[in-house]
């Protein structure tokens, strides 16, 4: 009897069924959406007789790149042309991030600024840049570089060892000594101590309350490890002066104009934004908890150390991770303005070769690999800043 | 009681000068303490260093209606760039004498605009107004009907192409982003995971790789023979980017759903798609109007991102005057026009979107 019921339903009525059979439908549209679209693709690219697969990786790439980070010349296979891509537009998100959330940081605090002009100037600020396309700051700031500036003759010398060209930004720079390289793992390892010791102090306070002043202690470590191994390498102090020859600067370290304009379009671009979510953090922490923690008897530095940055970074992160991510995906219109980043260098072997399709798949898989990479990091940070409940 | 009860008030004591009118002002906001005193003399200083000039700049050696030789010698802003060419920049390559209908075009759309930001007036007639609109719009811009003159696509170009891939990009992404967050939310795995692998997929990516896709690689996705224009690829590429945003934000608002809301429209029998309908979007997209309004200004400003595969929209259109010799080297006025075009657009459409949340939040 019970049973009699159930029985009778047909297929199309038992919302179980019915979801399996949607699901069906639906996935074999999407399949046969695909298949007929890869093989016009494929008929196509037969027509046209270009090749399929990713053998151009190992074929000499012949056309030059402006800046690179490896050794690279016409000579290079493709592939290593695509990876001086992808390492500048790593670099240029890593030190663009690095400055963004400084400067973004910055803003943002003097938007809450007690000061009527500061806050004021850091509002325009905020909403010019976020209500103007980034590309057109890219343009106007590479603009600036080409049309204002000096020809390299005639550059401009702001203060001594530093030139301002339309070539670009010539510095002086410590001449290469092995020194510095000595000096950089000694940098690393006073990282590592620096961790060490931190956790160290967090155990022994946690067991016996006594405080260990691990912010001068780190300081020093991080600026005295490196320091200390210069003097022992013998204190080389030769510079690296940038000398007009011809009609450009050689020697010391210059840096192109688009790297300049790029850098510059996505920080101001960026920190508007960084800024906006930095303020919001901070004010949604109530004015309570500054009392309390002062009643208690905490300084003001403890006060923003232990209790208003660890509760304002939880409502800021989430925002910020995303606004990383834009930065390193706007990297991307260095395209517009001649930076050889990876979407530059896909887009001249895509020209070079025609293999149209493994070269804007080759750019989604760099960026998607970027992006998940950045978010994962982020979620692990998260996580770790993350309110546990009791 | 006489000496408590007081007849006649004694003279008032007023404040002290420092503290009210002008002088109290800028004393409580511009130099109380040390630190502020040092930062507002400190900023006061640049911008006596920066406004000065810039204003001299602009305004007064400015030159307004000449010719680029005559720029040349000025000592200041060349205006005459955008007076010279503003019809050019304005509308690309649009034959010269049938200006007036995307020029008309654009009329109706920031009519509209306009009677949209009032929300009472959200009513069918205004959907219905909409519709009308972008389809005289598209008439407009087109031509080959009701004796208007025939233009190619290829000819478009200016602000109506920017305003034309914005405006039909957002309204075709958010029935599409409806979609997806709903497919997001769905119980059916197989539907989830499609959605979600396409969110997410282009989310990752940035907007320059699916416009690339869109020029170099549509094309060979078609059959032999079918040619698509570049406009409207184009705009293919906008309505996926921004649809994945877009199903992002109505997820936000689905997910502040209550389960009760649910639980209720099933036990008054109603199904999926009438519960969908009837009692979830309709709450669901009124909560997220504001970052809707977000996501239009996004799309808004992504659009000038196709100058990269030589669409003429407005930005590429002050490119093609700046290649011209006789204005070569004045990109810095010409930008600065366009800059202040997009951020007129995107600064109204954004304090729009926080009046609008100021309302919604107050409940009215």
């Amino acid at each position: 009897m019970k049973n009699t019921v159930s029985e009778k339903v047909p297929f199309w009525l038992d919302p179980k069924k019915r979801a399996i059979l949607f699901q069906i439908i639906t996935l074999c549209m999407v399949g046969l959406l695909g298949y007929y679209l890869v093989s016009n693709t494929l008929h196509n690219l037969e027509k046209q007789s270009i090749a399929t697969g990713f053998g151009f990786i190992h074929q000499e790439s012949s056309f030059e790149i402006g800046e690179s980070l490896i050794d690279y010349s016409a000579a290079s296979s493709y592939g290593r042309a695509l990876i001086v891509g992808a390492l500048n537009t790593l670099y240029v998100s890593f030190i663009g991030i690095v400055i963004t959330v400084i400067l973004g940081t910055f803003i943002g605090v003097a938007r809450l600024s007690t000061n009527w002009l500061v806050s004021r100037l850091a509002a325009i600020f905020i909403e010019v840049m976020q209500n103007i396309p980034v590309l057109l700051q890219l343009f106007f700031w590479y603009a600036i570089f080409y049309e204002t500036l000096p020809s390299p003759r005639q550059a401009l010398n702001p203060i001594t060892g530093v030139f301002l060209c339309n070539r670009g930004v010539a510095f002086t720079v410590p001449k290469a000594h092995p020194a510095h390289a000595y000096m950089a793992v000694a940098f690393l390892a006073g990282c590592i101590i620096v961790y060490l010791v931190r956790r160290w102090a967090k155990k022994r306070q946690e067991r016996t309350g006594q405080l260990f002043p691990v912010f001068r202690v780190s300081v020093g470590l991080l600026l005295g490890l490196p320091l200390l191994t210069w003097w022992m390498a013998g204190a080389p102090t030769e510079l690296n002066m940038p000398k007009l020859v011809g009609f450009n600067f050689i020697g010391g370290l210059t840096i192109s104009p688009e790297f300049i304009a790029l850098l510059l379009g996505l920080v101001l671009y960026t920190a508007a934004y960084v800024a906006e979510a930095v303020r919001a953090g901070i004010q949604s922490v109530s004015k309570g908890q500054t009392e309390a923690a002062m009643s208690i008897g905490l300084r003001p530095p403890m006060v923003l150390n232990l209790v208003i940055l660890p509760q304002a970074l939880r409502v800021i992160i989430p925002p910020l991770t995303s606004q990383m991510l834009n930065l390193t995906k706007n990297s991307s219109l260095a395209v517009a303005i001649g930076f050889p980043d990876f979407v530059s260098v896909a887009n001249t072997t895509i020209n070079q070769t025609g293999q149209a399709v493994e070269g804007v798949a080759l750019i989604m898989l760099v960026y998607l690999f970027f992006s998940l990479l950045t978010s994962a990091f982020m979620n692990w940070y998260n996580k770790k800043t993350a309110l546990v409940e009791r | 009681m006489e000496d408590i009860i007081q007849k006649t008030p004694k003279e008032e004591i007023k404040p002290p000068v420092v503290s009210v009118g002008v002088i109290g002002w800028i004393k409580a906001n511009l130099f109380n303490g040390w630190f502020n005193s040092a930062l507002t003399i400190v900023t006061l200083f640049f911008l006596w260093k920066t406004v000065p000039p810039f204003f001299r700049w602009a305004f007064i050696d400015s030159v307004w209606n000449t010719t680029g030789q005559v720029c040349r010698d000025a000592g200041g802003a060349c205006w005459s760039i955008i007076s010279s060419n503003f019809r050019f920049i304005l509308f690309g390559f649009f034959p010269y004498d049938l200006q007036w209908r995307p020029l008309l075009a654009m009329i109706i759309l920031f009519v509209l605009l306009f009677f949209s930001q009032n929300r009472k007036l959200w009513k069918k007639p205004l959907a219905y107004a909409w519709i009308a609109g972008l389809f005289i719009m598209g008439l407009l811009l087109r031509g080959g009907l009701f004796g208007l003159a025939p233009v190619e696509s290829t000819q478009w170009g200016g602000l109506p192409l920017t305003l034309l891939l914005s405006v039909f990009g957002l309204t075709a992404a958010y029935p599409l982003g409806v979609v997806l967050a709903l497919g997001r939310q769905s119980k059916m795995r197989g539907i989830k995971t499609l959605c979600i692998v396409y969110i997410e997929l282009i989310r990752g990516v940035p907007l320059i790789s699916l416009l690339f896709m869109s020029s170099i690689i549509f094309p060979l996705l078609l059959p032999e023979g079918v040619t698509i224009n570049k406009i409207l690829r184009a705009q293919v590429a906008i309505i996926m980017f921004t649809a994945a945003y877009i199903a992002e934000v109505v997820r936000g608002g689905l997910q502040g759903m209550s389960r009760g809301q649910y639980e209720a429209a099933e036990s008054i029998g109603l199904n999926y798609y009438q519960t969908m309908r009837l009692v979830i979007l309709p709450q669901a997209l009124k909560i997220v109007i504001p970052p809707t309004v977000s996501q239009l200004i996004s799309a808004f400003k992504d659009t000038s991102l196709v100058v990269i595969i030589a669409l003429y929209d407005l930005l590429k259109t002050t490119q093609t005057v700046l290649s011209n010799p006789e204005w070569m080297g004045f990109s810095k006025e010409a930008y600065f026009f366009v800059a202040i075009l997009y951020f007129l657009g995107c600064f109204s459409m954004s304090n729009y979107s926080r009046k609008l949340e100021r309302e919604l939040s107050r409940g009215d």
